[in-house]
């Protein structure tokens, strides 16, 4: 053949997407710091027990409500004399995993009920929307609790309730996007080829889908963490003597006056958790939208 | 596999098809859309997208497809490949009808027919390689029984579109327009089709490039003894390419003959109308060309007029056009056919 030359040239290796994740970090810097943040975080949740300088459940009646900068309890310590930064580092392995199986749950059985109802339409889609409706016209909170107190408190059943709260928010959006990418020349070329839907689901669909998905997953994780510090405030997450943020503003909260610490240290905790994986998700949009692209 | 292909074939010669035959015979091909309304999505109307259609298309030739915007001519192309469901009719490819295929058979007969898109922007996956996009038809049909031969048939596909074989690991949004839609040829070349539908192939692309993607089209139909159907909007496109042309008005067929003729001697009145809208390179014949401009709109194809649907805009209706529809070969010169009682003389 006459351009035999070239087709060695097509054997070159192929530039693959781990590629494109690099060079997104070096070109955005708001992605990278977000990401350096949500690393950081993650890192604190698998260190705790070597960075901790005291066992957080230890009590000392002698050393209760000392102020934060005292030597030896940097977070100071609660009613209990707990070291409050050790608890805080311990309270990380419960909100991070919350974030992550919350998410988990909320993207699997949304994303299976959006990806069937935008693909299938007709009325599939009706009856599953109308579903994904119901459980919309319940405040989120509410719903949780209410799945809380349907399943019986404890911090599994509350990553459970959490995470279906997220259920519609990831059907609506797998489904919106769904419907649009249906209707593009692209789905409709690979159709004309033969494709099976499986294969068109698998290899042209979910792909598509992955960029809006990637920023909700960052949104819904900072509210899963608030989420279940409401929850253990109230009683239904993790219970004592977990050290868990929410539930240490809970009863840090009856100390406000005099020892504020109590509840601010933990409250700070989750303030900049929410906000890094806010920041990532936000960044991660701008910086995976093409009009927004320079 | 091989017994299946073998299968398919003996299928076509059991419905006792021959080349000497028309390769698509569409009859009385209706593709209408519902239109909801309401809670519980009550049908309120149809859109009459393609309402009967009858068309030959010849083995080896392009037959032209104009019409204006929305008259139905993008859903004619897709409802002939079954891209979009019909709602009635026939359509026999090389003898078999399409529409009576059950999944399984449809999607294996796919092989011998592709199309080619409008927007080059939309029609490959951002988020394919070209070499993916090229080599997911191999893969359907099985085509490539190793990596090595499927790089190879990439690269050749490649080869035949005039795009370097170096652009096999390359993304869609890396390319030009004019690369693109060569790309999107490729695919469509990939499972050797013997037919091909082109869905205004060349309309989103710059003027320049258009030349160069109509050359293309015509070697390749040349080299594969490729069929076409070619969609268009703009009369003086599908002259240059067409061996016949079919002018469509509002989901129906008016007008069909061959490319010569058509121009020459327009019957239909609607034919005429689009003919004298072409500009000539030629300030003083430009001058003095006369053009019949139309009254009113396009009818609605929810709610076509009676009669002939084109009586509306016509200069030259009369009451009997509202009564009855003129069927396609009420002006019938052998080749030349058109639906009018009062055809251009």
């Amino acid at each position: 053949m006459s351009n035999a030359p070239a087709i060695v040239a097509a054997q070159e290796p192929i530039r693959r997407t781990p590629v494109a994740v690099l060079e997104l970090l070096r070109g955005h810097r708001r992605v990278a710091a977000s990401f350096v943040l949500v690393a950081i975080l993650f890192l604190v949740a698998v260190l705790s027990p070597v960075m901790s300088p005291h066992d957080p459940l230890a009590v000392s009646p002698d050393s209760s409500y000392l102020p934060p900068l005292t030597p030896g309890h940097v977070l100071g310590t609660d009613e209990l004399g707990r070291d409050l930064l050790s608890r805080i580092l311990w309270g990380a392995r419960v909100s991070l995993p919350v974030a992550f199986v919350a998410v988990a749950v909320g993207l699997f059985g949304g994303g299976l009920i959006g990806l069937v109802s935008g693909y299938a339409g007709g009325i599939t889609d009706l009856l599953l929307m109308r579903l994904v409706d119901a459980l919309l016209a319940f405040p989120g909170l509410i719903l949780a609790i209410a799945v809380v107190a349907a399943l019986g408190p404890g911090l599994r059943n509350a990553m459970i309730a959490i995470g279906i709260v997220a259920v519609p928010v990831y059907a609506r959006l797998v489904r919106a996007v769904v419907l649009q990418l249906k209707q593009m020349e692209f789905v409709v070329a690979t159709r004309s080829l033969g494709a099976t839907p499986l294969r068109l689901i698998l290899r042209h669909l979910i792909p598509n889908l992955l960029n809006p998905i990637i920023v909700q997953v960052s949104l819904s994780a900072g509210f899963a963490i608030l989420a279940e510090a409401t929850l253990s405030f109230l009683g239904l997450g993790a219970q004592l003597p977990t050290p868990d943020w929410g539930q240490m503003i809970n009863s840090g909260a009856s100390f406000l006056n005099n020892d504020p610490w109590l509840a601010i240290v933990p409250g700070a905790a989750i303030s900049i958790t929410v906000y890094s994986f806010n920041l990532l998700g936000d960044s991660l949009r701008d910086a995976l939208d093409p009009r927004l692209r320079s | 596999m091989a017994t299946k292909v073998a299968e398919a074939r003996e299928g076509h010669s059991a419905s006792g098809w021959t080349p000497a035959q028309p390769l698509v015979e569409v009859r009385g091909l209706r593709t209408w859309f519902p239109v909801r309304s309401g809670v519980i999505s009550r049908v309120v109307g149809q859109v009459r997208a393609v309402d009967g259609v009858d068309l030959d298309i010849r083995q080896g030739e392009t037959l032209g497809l104009v019409g204006e915007s929305g008259c139905g001519k993008s859903t004619l192309g897709r409802s002939i490949l079954r891209l979009v469901q019909p709602t009635a009719g026939e359509v026999r490819f090389k003898g078999q009808d399409l529409l009576r295929l059950g999944s399984r058979a449809m999607r294996r007969t796919r092989r011998e027919m592709a199309i080619i898109f409008q927007d080059p922007f939309a029609s490959l996956d951002p988020r394919q390689t070209v070499a993916d996009i090229l080599g997911e038809a191999l893969d359907i049909h099985h085509l490539a029984r190793t990596g090595r031969a499927r790089k190879e048939r990439v690269s050749e596909l490649l080869g035949l579109v005039g795009l370097s074989t170096d652009f096999a690991g390359r993304y869609p949004h890396e390319f030009s327009g004019g690369q693109r839609q060569r790309i999107g040829i490729a695919r469509a070349l990939a499972v050797d089709p013997s037919f091909i539908v082109c869905d205004e192939p060349i309309s989103a692309l710059d003027v320049s490039i258009q030349a160069q993607i109509i050359n293309l089209l015509e070697q390749l139909q040349e080299k594969f003894h490729l069929t076409y159907l070619f969609i268009a909007h703009d009369l003086s496109v599908v002259k240059h390419i067409s061996d016949r042309i079919a002018v469509m008005y509002v989901g129906k067929v008016v007008e069909v003959s061959a490319a010569k003729d058509l121009y020459r001697q327009p019957k239909h009145p609607y034919t005429g109308s689009l003919l004298s809208a072409i500009p000539i390179p030629d300030p003083r014949l430009e001058r003095r060309r006369e053009r019949i401009i139309l009254k009113g709109d396009v009818a609605s194809p929810l709610n076509p007029p009676s009669g002939c649907r084109f009586r509306t805009r016509c200069f030259k209706a009369q009451p009997r056009c509202a009564e009855t529809e003129p069927p396609l070969d009420t002006v019938n010169l052998g080749d030349h056919k058109a639906a009018c009682y009062y055809p251009l003389s």
